[in-house]
């Protein structure tokens, strides 16, 4: 058990230092820093005093160390676009995110519940037909397609949304919030909805799918035979008994939401992080695009660590040397 | 058991080649799985569109020379109000043919999409036969990066080799080197599952007498997995290259839409409907409907035709 937690955590920080590499190798072989800090009229001798105190003459082993050790304390340089300390931008940035993300996810989950519990218990409606129908459809659309419709929907049309933006935002100590003002709200409907729309497909899906099979156990059909109202058997018994797995895929989809919201952040022009590293590849800003990439990768690989440990806590059969004694 | 006909009809005396694949499994649920059919209608038609798109192309969109302004923003089939040309699909704000952007921006897509998982497929069926058949070291690092790289989505290691790919290149290339940027992201970002898919089966084959066989009459590593191995796990394959165009074939579009694919002198769909998004509020709903509904056709179809062909080779689904 211990060993297998050791070994995930090393095979982690394996992968962050390749991906820090990756990141380092973007700022020392992408265009020459010298070049983006001196300008036309420029001495060799200017050329090497820089090189010195950059300490690009040192072996590539201790810039690549000393890259990461700034990349710790959160020091990712400064974006050649905008002129300021990336980590300052990133700072200001994740707030939008960060809630668009949450919004998302709690709709996703609650909605995303409800129907597959519906979708179960009323199997060959003609609701949870439609339902179903519509959810493939949902799930075949591309994100940036959905996010256009409802603009073309509730903005153009309609005009009860807008189209783009966060809405007036109150600043609290440094988090910028949206959910104090009605113009914050409004703006988080459609980027939400978009944002989250596939991940509650995927939900209700799966949890149809558990309750439809858990359903059927003996326990549910005792339980009804007790006399249970059928309120008591579907949500007191059944649906706890299909949380793990729904627990497991939500967890992992935490870093997709975060991901996708790059197309959401885009079609809505929704000022987060998404949005910025979009900005930073087309105007090549390779300090904040090494930032973003080192930031994901920290938290798709933590993501992960956390989902594979939960997994041997809460299943003693995969915990490889304990179980043998069976 | 492939060979007998399905339909009460009896057999003809001497079956030719031809008549053997009508009657053949697969074909036989091909000709009963109406959907599959329409599908592969729409793909075929998408894709000679493509090919020919020069020919079919009633104005070549991308030479200057053609284009009159005056025709920008003509909504479909109706006259232009100054120069009286009609365009079936109407024009964009520079007077270019929808229709024909969309010819040869499906060009671009399909182009992209196959190339893509076909980078996906040979790298994928590579590494899993090594992976598969030689096991020991090789199959763990093989693996290990594998299942690294599936930690992330397909799409962000799209973007993030994109980003790369693009800071690498010198400036003036960008625009002329991007579709090939586009490709290697995508095809990049989709090979784990060819070859988690060929290794399972390459584990399979490998105890199977005929590869004993090969062995015990000399013939070398490198033979035994192209020349044995390899036909018999390809049908996994082809289903997975199925589903991998049309996922290609979004995130293609994605990524252009995003203005981080296609440049704007080479559109393909997804450029298009970045370009049609800034006419949806001022009414110019055709710039923006028409490649988008083309997308989703081909996405869709692609995909429809991957679970058909999923199902039909697929014995134990049936």
């Amino acid at each position: 058990m211990l060993a297998y937690i050791l070994r995930r955590i090393f095979q982690s920080a394996i992968v962050l230092l390749v991906v820090g590499l990756v990141a380092f190798s973007l700022f020392r072989f992408v265009g020459d820093p010298i070049d983006n800090m001196l300008g036309q009229e420029r001495t060799q001798a200017d050329v090497e005093r820089l090189r010195e105190t950059l300490g690009l003459n040192e072996p590539f082993v201790v810039q690549y160390a000393k890259f990461l050790g700034q990349a710790v304390q959160g020091n990712f340089g400064m974006s050649y676009r905008q002129g300021r300390p990336v980590a300052e931008i990133l700072m200001e940035r994740a707030p939008a995110t960060l809630e668009l993300a949450a919004v998302s996810g709690v709709l996703a989950l609650s909605f995303g519940i409800g129907l597959g519990v519906f979708t179960a218990i009323r199997r060959d409606g003609f609701a949870a037909n439609a339902i179903m129908t519509l959810s493939l459809i949902g799930v075949s659309l591309p994100t940036f397609l959905i996010g256009i419709l409802l603009i073309y929907l509730f903005s153009v049309e309609l005009g009860w949304l807008p189209s783009f933006g966060r809405g007036e935002v109150v600043d609290l100590g440094g988090w910028t919030t949206g959910f104090l003002t009605p113009s914050g709200l409004q703006a988080l409907i459609l980027p939400s909805i978009t944002l989250g729309l596939y991940q509650m497909t995927l939900i209700m899906r799966l949890v149809r799918s558990e309750m439809l099979e858990v359903l059927r156990t003996d326990y549910i059909r005792f339980a009804r035979a007790r006399g249970l109202r059928d309120r008591a058997v579907h949500f007191r018994h059944a649906l706890k008994n299909t949380m793990v797995p729904v627990i497991t895929v939500t967890g992992l989809q935490l870093g997709s939401i975060i991901a996708f919201a790059i197309i959401t952040e885009t079609v809505f022009q929704w000022p987060g992080v998404g949005l910025l590293f979009i900005n930073a590849i087309q105007f090549v800003d390779i300090p904040v695009m090494a930032a973003y990439l080192m930031l994901i990768s920290v938290m798709f690989v933590g993501i992960n660590l956390i989902v594979d440990l939960l997994y041997v806590m809460v299943d003693p059969r995969l915990r490889g040397d304990s179980a043998r004694g069976h | 058991m492939a060979d007998l006909p399905r339909t009460g009809t009896p057999a003809p005396a001497a079956p030719g080649r031809l008549r053997k694949a009508w009657d053949s499994d697969i074909v036989w649920s091909f000709r009963h799985a109406p959907v599959a059919v329409v599908s592969l209608v729409v793909v075929t038609l998408m894709v000679l569109a493509a090919v020919f798109a020069p020919l079919i192309a009633p104005y070549d969109p991308f030479d200057p020379g053609t284009l009159n302004l005056m025709n920008g923003f003509t909504p479909p089939m109706e006259p232009n109000a100054f120069t009286g040309d009609t365009f079936w699909l109407g024009t964009d704000d520079q007077g270019r043919d929808v229709f024909s952007t969309i010819l040869f921006g499906l060009r671009i897509s399909l182009f992209v999409g196959f190339m893509a998982v076909a980078l996906a497929m040979v790298l994928g069926i590579t590494l899993g036969l090594l992976a598969g058949y030689l096991g020991g070291w090789v199959d763990t690092i093989i693996m290990r990066v594998a299942d690294v790289q599936l930690t992330f989505p397909a799409i962000l290691v799209a973007m993030l080799i994109f980003g790369v790919a693009k800071g690498i290149t010198p400036p003036e290339l960008r625009n002329e080197v991007a579709i090939w940027v586009l490709i290697l992201a995508i095809g990049l970002s989709d090979w784990v599952q060819f070859a988690r898919v060929v290794r399972g089966a390459t584990l399979v084959e490998k105890s199977r007498d005929y590869v004993a066989a090969a062995r015990l009459i000399g013939r070398g590593s490198g033979a035994i997995m192209l020349r044995h191995i390899l036909p018999n796990v390809l049908s996994p394959v082809l289903v997975i290259a199925t589903i991998s165009l049309a996922l290609a074939i979004i995130a293609e579009a994605t990524l252009s839409f995003l203005g981080i694919g296609a440049p704007p002198t080479q559109p393909s769909l997804g450029t298009l409907i970045r370009i049609g998004q800034g006419f949806l509020f001022s009414g110019e709903w055709w710039i923006l409907l028409f490649p988008a509904a083309t997308l989703l056709a081909l996405a869709l179809a692609v995909n429809l035709l991957g679970d058909w062909l999923r199902d039909a080779l697929n014995p134990r689904l049936r």
